[in-house]
């Protein structure tokens, strides 16, 4: 297989239709419009269901009645649009029924602009609008990687019956680098579980409505102990120059990017720093984190295109032990290496490591 | 003498419908969610469908609408059970979807998603439950509120210069090209009912046929938030929304009067 | 004339009423005195001369699907047999 340049927003969407996707439903919204036209074209092409939405608000309901008839399905979408549907992604998680979708994530709050960010971090992780829950939430930081997530995502979807996003920003979604994209996978059968028409069984019924205390909280449990199958299995993340690492640099797709250039260059000039990469934003991969700051790790910086939300997570995971400061950039700026960089000069200097020294 | 041919037998000619699940509803007395529901079940079990048919239940005192038919069915957001439809339909082309909901679910919340539905001429069916007020809620001022209809939230009779005027839903709807059938019937008589089936018969039939878009709008009493005895409430819907909300065939494709 | 008659399902009858509104021969009365387990005053068949004939006008109206419609066909008439 040779690699083809590819754009990011395009090759996520031919990676969905790889992966077998059989519907998507979405909305134009900058930064993520390609992949709603690559598939207006794909989707018709093969014969498959492609509807430009009147709304978000309407593209994610109409996910919802797809996915509860059982076909691999999808929406993508920015902040503003995944804002709207909050409500939607709400109902899908409580119905249990698959779906994967993509935030390209851009300058916020409101309308921001469309530069890139990482400013939805906590809309993804956190819930699925109201209601107790945590979607699965895929990072990629190349569109190699975004390929490889997306295609995964549809069977992550199905393996847990659970929303699943793929989430990058707008630089991921607007550039262009070589990557290999996948065979195409046929379409899968529908589930059993799928609403089809009652043919010679009892009906099936799905719904998120459960009257009374008890019963919605034995269906909030069922939710909840699949989360907890997933938090065990299912944490990734990559890393590099971690073995004698003193200080860490946390951070996730673009903003985790630029930082390994950072990384990079503060090895050259002799300073003990590794990376930290999630893969999986949710579930947070704690226990590798947990692992790399037991190894002697003394101060951790995080990077993300926001004002702080992932460096929560980090701070879950690491207490008191460590201090964890963050840099940021907000509103659509990107940050660059060197930027970067100062902010770990700045950290080494503090807990007493130069440039020229090499820690114990 | 009677012969053999000519003894009488007591035969059923009217029981329960197969697709409508034998249980009590929770609907009030005189409320006629339960003879709109009752007659598409025996539409369904005519149009031998039960084994296809997908029902998407509203937000209203219909959320419950999938315990009582016996149908496969699924529960949608408020307002957008339409574009619940569409995602089910276009993935299940040969399935009949149909969607059951009242006034603030399609005219409130859900004008988009319907027009929309109605525009793309998505092949699925309608049942619109047009009772003039917000019954699950317990009685506030709907979008199909007649203007000095008193409600919970217009106690002094519905005021336009504060709350405009009622939408028509299936007038707006007929403009659309994609709409092969729109009518408005109502309940509140035996021949009226009668009719009312016949239309819903020929909506499912629209679909089933692949003709497009199709809603039937049924003018329906609220006895209990409008105040009145079920028999009085009929008559209300006869005398107050007849007149506002006429009854008849606004939106007829030619393909569709083949099936009727 | 054609005859016949209803059983009124008294556990699921809330009472409305409609059916004693509709029906031609006004034979159907709201029970006297009693209620059904459910509290409603159920509706009843009261055609001591016979004056049903099976319309199922009130099975049209009623709303709760209380209502099981019998008529009297002559033999010639019925479907042969089916499950």
């Amino acid at each position: 297989m040779s690699a083809e340049l590819m754009k990011g927003n395009v090759a996520i969407a031919e990676a969905a239709v790889r992966a077998g996707l059989e519907a998507y439903f979405g909305y134009p919204i900058t930064p993520q419009t390609e992949l709603l036209e690559h598939l207006s074209k794909r989707m018709v092409e093969l014969e498959r269901v492609f509807v430009q939405a009147e709304s978000e608000v309407a593209a994610i309901n109409m996910v919802y009645g797809a996915a509860c008839a059982g076909a691999r399905v999808m929406t993508s979408s920015s902040g503003p649009g995944i804002s709207l549907m909050q409500e939607g992604l709400s109902y899908i998680a409580a119905s249990e029924v698959p779906c994967v979708v993509v935030d390209m994530m851009r300058g916020g709050p409101g309308l921001g602009n469309i530069q890139p960010s990482q400013g939805d971090y906590f809309q993804v992780t956190r819930s699925a609008g109201h209601g107790d829950y945590h979607p699965i939430v895929l990072a990629p930081a190349s569109v190699q990687e975004a390929i490889d997530l997306t295609f995964e995502a549809f069977d992550l979807a199905d393996k847990y019956r659970h929303l699943v996003f793929v989430v990058g920003d707008g630089l991921i979604g607007q550039m262009m680098e070589p990557a290999v994209m996948p065979e195409m996978r046929p379409i899968r059968p529908r589930p059993d579980w799928a609403v089809s028409g009652k043919d010679g069984r009892e009906k099936h019924i799905i719904t998120s409505i459960n009257l009374g205390a008890e019963r919605n909280e034995a269906a909030n449990l069922r939710i909840q102990d699949r989360i907890r199958v997933i938090r065990e299995n299912e944490q990734r993340s990559l890393e590099w120059n971690i073995e004698d690492a003193r200080i860490l640099v946390v951070g996730f797709g673009t903003a985790g990017r630029v930082a390994l250039s950072s990384v990079k260059m503060a090895r050259e000039a002799g300073l003990p720093v590794g990376l930290f990469r999630p893969i999986t934003l949710w579930p947070f991969p704690e226990k590798r984190l947990a692992e790399i700051v037991d190894g002697g790790i003394q101060a951790i910086l995080v990077v993300e295109m926001n004002a702080g939300q992932m460096i929560d997570d980090v701070r879950l995971v690491v207490g008191h032990d460590v201090p964890v400061s963050h840099y940021g950039r907000l509103g659509g700026a990107v940050p660059l290496p060197d930027d970067v960089l100062h902010e770990i000069e700045k950290i080494a200097a503090n807990i007493g490591l130069t440039a020229t020294a090499m820690a114990g | 003498m009677v012969t053999r041919e000519q003894e009488l037998v007591r035969t059923v000619v009217y029981k329960h419908p197969e697709a409508l699940e034998d249980v009590q509803t929770h609907y009030c007395p005189g409320c006629t969610h339960g003879i709109a529901h009752r007659l598409i079940a025996e539409v369904v079990d005519e149009l031998g469908i039960q084994d296809r048919t997908i029902s998407v239940s509203p937000v209203g005192c219909a959320v419950f609408a999938y315990e009582y038919f016996d149908l496969d069915g699924v529960e949608a957001a408020h307002g957008r059970a339409p574009a619940m439809a569409t995602g089910l339909k276009r993935v299940w082309p040969d399935r009949v979807v149909f969607t059951y909901q009242g006034d603030g679910d399609l005219a409130a919340i859900g004008t988009a998603e319907i027009m929309h539905a109605a525009a793309r001429g998505e092949n699925i069916t309608v049942i619109f439950i047009n009772n003039a007020i917000y019954g699950m809620t317990g009685g506030q001022m709907a979008p199909t509120s007649l203007p000095g209809q008193r409600t919970k939230s217009s106690p002094m009779g519905r005021d336009v210069k504060i709350a405009g005027y009622p939408l028509r839903m299936s007038e707006l709807l007929a403009d659309m090209d994609g709409a092969a059938y729109v009518v408005r019937r109502s309940l509140h008589s035996v021949r009226e009912i009668r009719k009312a089936k016949k239309a819903i018969r020929t909506a499912f039939m629209t679909q089933i046929s692949g003709l497009g878009f199709s809603m039937v709008e049924l003018l329906s009493s609220c006895p209990t938030n409008w105040g009145f005895s079920p028999p009085d409430a009929l008559k209300w819907v006869e005398e107050n929304m007849v007149p506002y909300y006429p009854l008849g065939d606004y939106k007829v494709i030619e393909a569709v009067k083949a099936l009727e | 004339m054609a005859t016949g008659t209803i059983v009124i399902n008294e556990a699921r009858c809330k009472g409305c009423t409609l059916c004693t509104t509709v029906c031609p021969k006004g034979i159907i009365e709201m029970a006297e005195g009693r209620v059904n387990q459910k509290g409603y005053i159920p509706a009843v068949l009261v055609d001591p001369e016979n004056q049903c004939t099976g319309c199922a006008i009130c099975a049209v109206i009623c709303p709760d699907v209380c209502i099981t419609v019998y008529r009297d066909i002559p033999a010639a008439k019925l479907q042969p047999a089916t499950a």
